[in-house]
Order: structure tokens, then C-alpha cells, then sequence
């Protein structure tokens, strides 16, 4: 074997041998460094003659460059291998349990009043609103309610200490007093939806004393009740988010509008759950009519020129009866377990375009 | 308001099936509530016959009994002392539910003999008081017939709710004329004719009014009758009366009981024996008292009108009767009054003394006026009918008062506002089956009944129209649009609150909503109670004790809460609420706020527990409802100075300037200890109103990216400086040292303590400096860097940390 086999022998053993980059620097070192055996060889180059040279110089290089190459693939593997032996040593039990984030919900009467208004305000509703403490005028008096209508006493409506002159400031007992507010101070055409917290001095299984409406006007030249209809029936299939409500309106009464009316949808009860769209049981969810000509002329509009309608509906039923919530009095006890189970995501945006939820 | 079905048929001469009645009573407007049908509630229970009794072996008062029923014969043991053979009897078999003692019946052994099913007694089937005895059925009633068919109990029950402004539905003969308006059949009602009475009323009547308050009373008429003879009235009645939930009392009473339910009209009837001198209605006085007929002494005043005679108050007018002119067995000669009070009078009458009378929700609603002398004529002859005796004439104190009205009626008004096409031919046959009188010039001339006096208006009859057409003929029409594609429609405000809410529930916060008033005593925690009560926030009529003043902050409703979690195991929460708080009683004074307030408990957890809310929580809270809500978050200041209700040393204020936008920080350790509110509590407050408006932008545009290609570097700075120092005043001064090479500033550390000066402390800042054309040389830093110490040393007096 020649000499320089012999050292490539030599060499390739100890590359192979090295079981650390520092013993593979040692080894490169003694092979390449300045001492080296290669570089030693390569120094002989210049004493011999140019056959030799010809002969030996392509021959030196060629195992320069093997053995080069031999330790960087050879570094590159301890590399490897370090590096393999580092994420083995950094093996963690995925499965341990990450850290708890609280999750933040949105309570349903305001889940439930942002899909009201996202159906209304396609409907090109405006959101109007008003002050909780009111005055007579506007909850009752302009609102065509007789001077000793029933509503209007101790047993339903929450008045404040009386002032001075003998008037009494009131909780509003409905949204209705936005109304006035609003044709009082705006000019036909107006199509509004007014939400709010609404009190009523009851409390029960199914009443608390605060509790929230929606409440809806139409002012102008030409609406009627048949738009009426067509408004509402649109809102309970749109807010049930079930193909085929069905609707019926039956006539009543409420001192602010004429005709007047309620809606009715029809339900069938399914063990604890309410389902829309089927059965033959009729429930009501709202009241509303034709504006009456007297509210009309209370605000300064002439109810031969002017017409339109309203209603209004309770927000916390409503939510009740879509999402299947029991028990009214457990809107407002902010029982976290509660809010948690029943509230909603924040990134749940009531939106037409996405459906109203999830 | 309830009724039976046989009771209707006497006004509506009808084909129509209960369903058919119900689904047209609702459809015209009167909503019924429940429909009780006996034959279906009774189905279980058939006739039985005694065949054979005998005594119980072992109970002196039991009787063994064979029974021939549907289910072939049965041994039924019964203690009713009227079991004997041969009598018919209302078997319930085993399995049955017997509603009145409310048991379903299993097969027993009654002191050791067997008994299969029960014989029933009236009170047992819940169809009487009875339980003397079982119930013993007609002789000619069949083995296995239905009871209801043989029990008079076959007569189906409507219970609808009357709506206020229809007062003549009060009467069976209200809602007989409303079905047949809408075509189910034809309106029968007898007309009463008046009965020849012979000579004139013995029993004198006035009305003692001065002008002022004349129409309290405005008509009072009555007839003297005698030779009656008061008993058990006929069993037709005693029925009829039963099956609408009144006790039978006598066959006096039970007439008035009958007019009041048949034609909406209330009626009394006197012993006239007891009364004296002449009766007459005024008002009360001051002092004055009776024994009523629900044996309650009640008091009068001034404001009622009362029925009186020489001894005092014998009752109070349209409201309820006395006990001692109250009619008896023992009364032969009566006095029967039909008067007319007013609504207004009689409703403030009824609430003042709490009698809630079948009269009182007639009159208050509003009788017939027309009716006056019918209505008497009419209980004149019922009492004759089942009392006998003779009446005398009619006597009238007072006027009938006017019903007249009329409304002038374009019939093109039905189309304007309901947008339904009805024939005039049928607007004018709807209106006058419902009793109006049309005169068709031009407008329509329509006079309304007497029976309704809540018809003002062409309004009120286009409801008439449509709703005997019926609101299924309503078109259905689609609000037109005025855009192609709708714009925004929340207000600022709104806005405001829609996204506060979002943000808050994004930090993790649960959103509640809780009452707009709370307890006098927590409130006055977070405000003054003088201010409270002058600013009018104080309720006359809370719904509890504990409600009983509008909040002036949402705070103390959410620190409640959170106890109230903590108390059922839910230590760490954080609870926030986006509504109104109330400043006063103007419009100006509701508020609206975003409030929240967190009471942490960290879980323990294997990476260590995360850190617990502090006020710096809370800041943050604030910062994002506000960042949210559209603030210049950037531009805000904090002070030191929040309300009596935080720490005095945990709390702040963002504002700007002048402007208060948000207290936060720990709450009072002694308002919670008031609140008997355990452990600590942080609480925020924003007033999204306070928020100065935006400017509008013409464009969407963003502002250019500013992006420079040059690396940012960092230096670091510890300055030492007086205690009292804020580190906002100390950040404010390094970003204002130099405003083209500082890209930030930011405090990493606080430190007091060795190495610090008593007194002092030390702050780091970490600046960033942003290169914006060259690269920077050691020359430019230094230079920045005195120039940022030099600023602090002016506006704080910190000298850098040797």
C-alpha cells in the first residue's frame, strides 16, 4: 500500500472514530492544520521533480479534498446526532393540561338585541332611544291613556317622590315614550326601533320589575297594516332562524293604537323544548297596531295625513323562547354558572350575512 | 269572563261547533283563555246501580256494596250513609283520577275486604260543595252511561279575557252578538218587556248630589215588589252559576248574579222591610261605615258614592251591597235597584278599598246607560218568575245619560289603514250586525251603540271592519326600501356600548345585566343619600325594600354579585355590565356607563399560578373599554384622585384634562366591609358619554406606513428620583426630550430600597430610538441621551442612577 493510502486509511478511521466535534477538530487538526499529515505531504510537493509533481500533486490533492469532505459530512452527522440528542433531552408530557383562560361572554338580552336590531336596521329601521325616568306625559298622557287608566296606578308603575309642584317623575313602563319623543321632534317619514330596560312595579315566576322591550314605529303617507304584517312575520322568521313560522294576528287592545293587534306564532311543545314551525299551540309575542289618531295629533302630526304603525315586544322573552331559557328571574341574578352556559361568545356578531348565530 | 255553551245558545241561534265558537271568538278580538269541557274532564266516570248493601263486617259505618257497572258487577265498600240499593250512582273504576280528593284510585282492601273503585260525591267529581252522600244520579240514567250526560254537568265552559274597551262583552250577550256579526249564526237575545206594575213605587229614591259631582249617580231607578218568596233558586240557575265558578245563595241574589253575567248589567235588590226613609245615593263622609256583604266592615269618605237611607250607608254604588238590607230567607217584600255610577268614581272606589266585585268590574268599565230600565224590567220578571210576588211601577230618580255619537266614516278609510279591500255593502252589514247605525251619505253618518262607549273615532271603526273580516285577510306587504343598500344605523352612543361590551367580554370578562335601583344603604355608600333624595332617585313604591333608589354607579350591583358567586364556590370572577347609571331624574342624568369589577382567586396550576387582578387590571380594563368606545387612549391622563368609594391609594382617574373618562382601583376595604363583602375587590367605571366625539373623516383612508429600513436601538436609563415622582411624569419627560429619535419609552422597573436614598426611588426606562437617515454615531447618542437627562432632571428633578 502506499504511503498515502496508508494515511487516508489512517485518516478515514479516525474520522469515523470521533465521536465529538472537538475530537473531530482534533482530528482535522492533525490531517489538515498547519502540522498536519496532509499539509506535510503537500509541503514535499515542492521538492520534487515535475514528473513526480504530476504525478503526486493531483494524488495529494485529491486526498486533501476527500478527507475534507469526509470531516465536514462526518460534523455535519455529529450535528445531527447533538441535535437529535438535545430535542429527545427536551421531550415534555404534552398532554399536561394548558393554563385556564377565562372565558368572557356576552349576556343574551344584548346578544339577543344586537340580532333585533342587525334584522330592523336591514329593514331600514334607525335605533332610537330615551331616558329610563320619565315624566307622565310622555309614558302615559301622550300615549292616549285615559287620566285614570289602570296602568297608571300604584300597583304597575313605579313613580319617585313627588316634586315640589306635585308632579311625579316614573320608570318608564314601556319604550312607547321614545315614540312621542321622537315624533315630536322629527319629521315623517319615521321608521325606528327603540330598545330598552322598560320597569313594572310586578314580580313573579314570569315578571321582574325590570325587564327590556323593543318597540317599533312607521310614520308616513302610506303605510298600513298590512305592511305591518309583512314587517313582523319577516322579523319572526328572520329572528327564529326557522324557514316556516307561522304567524297570526288576532285583534286587542291598547290605548295608543287602532286597530290594534297581537301576534301570535305557532309552537309545539317537545319534552322541556319550545320548536316554532310546527304543532298547532299558539303563543303571543308581541302587541302592535295603527298608531292612534290621537297620539298622532299629541305630537302635531294630523292623522289624516299622516299613518303608520308600532309594536312592541319583550326582549327577554324573546331570548327565552330561541334559546330555550327557563326562568326569567335568572336574567338578572348574575350567577356566573348562568352567564357562562347560556351567554355568547364575543366574536359571535349578530350579522344577517353569517345567519344571526351559531 | 266566563260562560257555558248552552248559555250562549240562548243569544245565538247557532250550528257552529265549540271549536268553530272558540277559533271565532279569538279571531274577532276576544281571546279565550281556557275551554273546560265536563264530558271530557268526567270521562272517566260512568253510571252505576246499587244492587245489594250490606254492613261492613268490621266498620259500623261502612257499607259492602255490589255494584253493576260498565266494567261488569263490582264489591265497593263506601261510607256514605246514602249507599243503599237501587240508587244510581257515579262509579270511578280503579285507575281513574278523582280530581277532588286528587288520588287515581288503585285497587284497596278496606279493613279486609276488597273494593274496587269508588262511588263519588259531588265535591269528590268537583261539581258541588255536596259530601253528605254520594251522588245519587236519575232513575232512568243506564248502567255505563257518561255521568256529565246525567249530571246537568254536560255543558262546556269558554273562559275569555275582556279587554277594557269592550265593557258590553262583560255580558253573554256581548259576545253572541260579536260571533254573529261574523257569521256564525243569528243574535236571539230577548228584548225584556216591560212588566205592568200596579201603582206607584212605594219606596222613594233621590239622588243628593250638588252640580259639581252630579254624574257620580246620574240615574237611580227601582220597583218595589212584594209578596216574594225568597229560597234555593231553580236548579237551571244553581247550574248555570256553578259552572261560571259563583256559589248559588238564593234565588234573589242569584237573579242579579244572572243579569250581571247575561247582559253586562249589575243589579241590587233591598229587603225592603229593613230599609228607612228614602233611599238615595250621594256621597260618603268622612267617619262613615257598613258592614259589607263579604262581612268586612268598610270604611267610606268623601270621594265614593254611596247608597244610603235614614240609618246611614247601606252599601257603596256599583261596588258591593250591605249585609243589613241584605236579602234572606225570611224576606217577602224587596226593593230592586238598576242605577248608573261612574266609571272613573267607581274605579278609584274599588281600588281605594280593595273590593274587586263582579259590579265594580262592570261599572268601572263602563255599562249600558240604555239599559237602565230594560235591565230592571228584565229582573222584574225573573223575580216574579221564581219568587212570585207583585210589583209596583218603575220608579226613575235622575236622566238616563246621552249615548248619542256619531262618526262621520269615509268607508275608504278601512283600505287606508289596514290596506284591506272590503265591499261598502259589507262594511255597512258588519257595523250594523254589531249594532251601529249607518246613514250612507257622504262621508258615512254612523251612530255608535249605547253599549260602547269606547268608540271615539273613523279609527275605531275601521278595527270594527277588520276585525269581524278578520285579520287573516290582512294583505301582506313589504316596507319599500329608500336605499339600495342600508346605511348605519347605531347611533355613536350605541356604538360605544356594542363595542365596550365586545372588548370587556374579549378580556374574559362575563357581561350581567342586574337592576337599575338597589338597596337605599348601598347606594349611599357610592354617593351621598341627601344628593339621592334631592336629585329625586328615591322611589315612592320600590318592589322591595331592598330596591329602593335608582344607582348612581353599577359598582355596588356587581360587587354584590361577585359575593354572591363567592358564596356558591365561584371565588375568582370577573363580572362587567354596559347600562345606565342615574345622575337625576332628567333626561340628561341617565348615563351610561361600562362597569366591572373582578375578585380573583387564580386556580393553582402546574406552571405556576397566574397572577391575581390588582388595580393595574382594572386600569387595563378601563384602558380597553375605552381604546374600544373610540378614546384617544394615547392622550389620557391618570390621577390619583378617584372617588371616596376606591383605596385611597389603589385608585385612579383617566381623563383628559378637565374631562373625567374612568375611575379605577381597589374598592374601599370599608365600603366592602359594609357591603359584608369578603377578601378584595378591584372595580372599574367608564363613562363612554364623557368620550369626546370623533372628528369625521372625509375618507377611509389610513395614514402611510412609516416603516423606516434603518434597525431601531435600545438604551437603557435608572433615574433616581422623589418617591412622590409618578412614573407618567417621568415617561412623559423621556418621550419629550427629543421628537425625532425617540420611537418609545417604556418602564421595566421600580425599584426602593438599598442602594436608593430614603425617600427616592429608582425607575428604568428602556428607549428606543429610531434612526431615520444614517445610521447613528456614538456622537448622536450621547447627545439624545443628555438631552433625555437633562428633561428628566427638569421636569421631575431624577438624576441618573450613578
Amino acid at each position: 500500500m502506499s504511503e498515502l493510502a496508508t494515511i487516508e486509511n489512517d485518516l478515514t478511521a479516525k474520522i469515523d472514530a470521533a465521536a465529538t466535534e472537538a475530537a473531530l477538530e482534533e482530528v482535522r487538526v492533525a490531517a489538515l492544520g498547519k502540522k498536519g499529515v496532509v499539509s506535510e505531504q503537500m509541503k514535499t510537493l515542492g521538492k520534487m521533480s515535475p514528473e513526480e509533481r504530476k504525478e503526486m500533486g493531483p494524488a495529494l490533492n485529491g486526498l486533501k479534498t476527500r478527507i475534507a469532505e469526509a470531516i465536514e459530512a462526518k460534523k455535519q452527522a455529529l450535528a445531527e446526532a447533538a441535535l437529535d440528542a438535545r430535542l429527545a433531552s427536551e421531550k415534555v408530557d404534552v398532554t399536561l393540561p394548558v393554563r385556564p383562560e377565562p372565558k368572557g361572554k356576552i349576556h343574551p338580552v344584548s346578544q339577543v338585541m344586537e340580532e333585533i336590531i342587525a334584522i330592523f336596521s336591514a329593514m331600514g329601521f334607525d335605533v332610537a332611544e330615551g331616558p329610563d325616568i320619565e315624566d307622565d306625559f310622555h309614558n302615559f298622557t301622550a300615549l292616549n291613556f285615559p287620566p285614570d287608566h289602570p296602568a297608571r296606578e300604584m300597583h304597575d308603575t313605579f313613580f319617585f317622590e313627588p316634586k315640589d309642584d306635585g308632579a311625579r317623575m316614573l320608570l318608564r313602563t314601556h319604550t312607547s315614550p321614545v315614540q312621542i319623543r321622537t315624533m315630536m321632534t322629527q319629521k315623517p317619514p319615521i321608521r325606528i326601533i327603540i330598545p330598552g330596560r322598560t320597569f313594572r312595579c310586578d314580580s313573579d315566576q314570569t315578571h321582574t320589575p325590570m325587564f327590556h322591550q323593543v318597540e317599533g314605529l312607521v310614520i308616513d303617507k302610506q303605510t298600513h297594516m298590512g305592511h305591518l304584517k309583512g314587517t313582523l312575520e319577516a322579523f319572526a322568521k328572520t329572528f327564529f332562524e326557522v324557514d316556516d313560522v307561522k304567524t297570526r294576528f288576532r285583534p286587542h287592545f291598547f290605548p295608543f293604537t287602532e286597530p290594534s293587534a297581537e301576534m301570535d306564532i305557532q309552537y309545539e311543545r317537545v319534552g322541556k323544548e319550545i320548536r316554532f314551525g310546527q304543532g298547532a299551540d299558539w303563543m303571543e309575542i308581541l302587541g302592535c297596531g295603527m298608531v292612534h289618531p290621537n297620539v298622532l295629533k299629541n305630537c302635531g302630526l294630523d292623522p289624516d295625513e299622516y299613518q303608520g304603525f308600532a309594536w312592541g315586544m319583550g326582549v327577554d322573552r324573546l331570548a327565552m323562547l330561541k334559546y330555550g331559557i327557563p326562568d326569567l328571574r335568572d336574567f338578572f341574578a348574575a350567577d356566573a354558572r348562568w352567564l357562562e352556559h347560556y351567554g355568547f361568545d364575543p366574536v359571535d356578531q349578530p350579522n344577517l350575512a353569517t345567519g344571526l348565530s351559531r | 269572563m266566563k260562560f257555558t255553551l248552552s248559555w250562549l245558545k240562548e243569544h245565538l241561534e247557532t250550528d257552529a261547533s265549540l271549536d268553530e265558537i272558540v277559533e271565532t271568538m279569538v279571531a274577532v278580538g276576544l281571546e279565550v283563555e281556557s275551554v273546560e269541557n265536563p264530558e271530557e274532564r268526567l270521562a272517566a266516570f260512568t253510571i252505576g246501580e246499587v244492587l245489594h248493601a250490606e254492613k261492613h263486617p268490621d266498620a259500623d259505618k261502612l257499607k259492602v256494596c255490589k255494584v253493576a257497572t260498565k266494567d261488569g258487577e263490582m264489591q265497593i265498600v263506601c261510607g256514605a250513609p246514602n249507599a243503599r240499593a237501587g240508587i244510581k250512582i257515579a262509579y270511578a273504576p280503579v285507575g281513574s283520577y278523582v280530581p277532588g280528593i286528587d288520588v287515581t284510585l288503585s285497587k284497596a282492601k278496606i279493613r279486609g275486604v276488597e273494593s274496587h273503585g269508588m262511588m263519588c260525591s259531588a265535591r269528590e267529581l268537583e261539581m258541588g260543595d255536596d259530601h253528605d252522600g254520594i251522588i245519587e244520579a236519575p232513575a232512568g240514567a243506564g248502567v255505563g252511561d257518561p255521568v256529565s250526560q246525567w249530571l246537568g254537568v254536560n255543558d262546556p265552559v269558554i273562559d275569555f279575557e275582556v279587554t277594557p274597551n269592550r265593557p258590553d262583552t262583560n255580558g253573554v250577550n256581548g259576545v253572541a252578538r260579536d260571533l254573529a256579526a261574523a257569521g256564525l249564526g243569528r243574535l236571539v237575545t230577548p228584548a225584556p218587556a216591560a212588566v205592568k206594575g200596579e201603582g206607584p213605587c212605594p219606596q222613594k229614591i233621590e239622588l243628593r248630589f250638588d252640580g259639581e259631582t252630579k254624574d257620580a249617580c246620574p240615574a237611580f231607578a227601582g220597583r218595589y215588589i212584594k209578596g216574594v218568596k225568597n229560597g234555593p233558586s231553580p236548579q237551571w240557575l244553581q247550574d248555570r252559576l256553578r259552572a261560571i265558578g259563583l256559589r248559588p245563595i238564593s234565588a234573589l241574589v242569584d237573579i242579579t248574579n244572572y243579569v250581571t253575567y247575561d247582559r253586562a248589567r249589575p243589579l241590587h235588590v233591598y229587603d225592603a222591610d229593613k230599609l228607612a226613609g228614602v233611599i238615595h245615593a250621594r256621597l260618603g263622609a268622612q267617619g262613615e261605615n257598613f258592614l259589607a256583604l263579604d262581612d268586612k266592615q268598610c270604611e267610606v269618605d268623601e270621594t265614593m258614592t254611596v247608597i244610603a237611607d235614614n240609618n246611614g250607608v247601606l252599601g257603596l254604588g256599583g261596588v258591593i251591597g250591605g249585609e243589613s238590607t241584605g236579602c234572606t230567607e225570611e224576606t217577602v217584600n224587596v226593593f230592586v235597584e238598576c242605577a248608573y255610577f261612574d266609571p272613573l268614581r267607581t274605579a278609584k272606589t274599588g281600588r281605594k278599598t280593595g273590593l274587586n266585585t263582579d259590579a265594580r268590574y262592570r261599572f268601572e268599565r263602563g255599562v249600558d246607560p240604555a239599559f237602565i230600565m230594560p235591565g230592571i224590567e228584565m229582573a222584574t220578571q225573573l223575580i216574579l218568575d221564581l219568587c212570585g210576588g207583585a210589583p209596583s211601577e218603575v220608579e226613575l230618580a235622575g236622566e238616563i245619560p246621552q249615548t248619542d255619537k256619531t262618526v262621520l266614516f269615509p268607508p275608504s278609510e278601512v283600505k287606508r289603514l289596514t290596506g284591506m279591500d272590503v265591499e261598502p255593502e259589507e262594511c255597512e252589514r258588519i257595523l250594523t250586525a254589531l249594532g251601529f247605525a249607518v246613514s250612507k251619505s257622504d262621508p258615512w253618518q254612523v251612530d255608535a251603540p249605547s253599549w260602547r262607549p269606547d268608540i271615539e273615532g273613523k279609527a275605531d271603526l275601521v278595527e270594527e271592519i277588520a276585525r269581524i273580516v278578520g285579520f287573516d285577510h290582512l294583505p301582506t306587504a313589504t316596507l319599500p326600501l329608500s336605499k339600495a343598500v342600508e346605511t348605519p344605523k347605531l347611533t355613536v352612543g350605541q356604538e360605544r356600548r356594542r363595542l365596550a361590551r365586545r372588548a370587556l367580554a374579549a378580556r374574559g370578562m362575563l357581561e350581567a345585566v342586574t337592576w337599575s335601583f338597589l338597596d337605599a344603604r348601598h347606594a349611599g355608600l357610592f354617593a351621598s343619600p341627601d344628593d339621592l333624595k334631592s336629585k329625586g332617585l328615591v322611589l315612592a313604591n320600590p318592589i322591595a325594600s331592598d330596591l329602593g333608589v335608582m344607582r348612581p354607579s353599577i359598582l355596588p350591583n356587581l360587587i354584590n354579585a361577585l359575593q354572591r358567586n363567592a358564596d356558591r364556590g365561584r371565588a375568582d370572577l370577573a363580572l362587567f355590565e354596559v347600562a345606565p347609571l342615574y345622575g337625576d331624574d332628567r333626561p340628561e342624568g341617565h348615563v351610561n356607563a361600562a362597569a366591572g369589577a373582578r375578585r380573583s382567586a387564580p386556580p393553582r396550576h402546574w406552571q405556576g399560578a397566574a397572577a391575581g387582578a390588582d388595580v393595574f387590571t382594572v386600569k387595563a380594563d378601563a384602558i380597553a373599554a375605552l381604546e374600544a368606545a373610540g378614546a384617544p387612549t394615547p392622550s389620557l391622563q391618570t390621577t390619583a384622585d378617584a372617588p371616596g368609594y376606591f383605596h385611597p391609594g389603589r385608585s385612579g382617574v383617566l381623563r383628559l384634562g378637565p374631562k373625567v373618562l374612568a375611575h379605577f382601583g381597589e374598592i374601599h376595604p370599608r365600603v366592602l366591609k359594609e357591603m359584608d363583602v369578603d377578601g378584595a375587590v378591584h372595580g372599574f367605571e367608564v363613562f363612554l358619554d364623557a368620550i369626546p366625539a370623533g372628528k369625521k373623516k372625509p375618507t377611509k383612508t389610513k395614514p402611510a406606513l412609516d416603516a423606516p429600513e434603518l434597525l431601531p436601538l435600545t438604551r437603557d436609563f435608572a433615574f433616581v428620583v422623589d418617591a412622590a415622582v409618578t412614573g407618567e411624569a417621568l415617561l412623559k419627560a423621556v418621550r419629550g426630550a427629543e421628537k425625532k429619535l425617540i420611537a418609545g419609552a417604556s418602564l421595566f422597573d421600580v425599584y426602593e430600597g438599598k442602594g436608593v436614598p430614603e425617600g427616592k426611588k429608582s425607575l428604568a426606562v428602556e428607549v428606543t430610538l429610531q434612526p431615520r437617515e444614517r445610521t447613528l454615531t456614538d456622537e448622536d447618542i450621547d447627545a439624545v441621551s443628555t438631552r433625555i437627562i437633562s428633561q428628566v432632571g427638569k421636569a421631575t428633578g431624577g438624576v441618573l442612577r450613578a
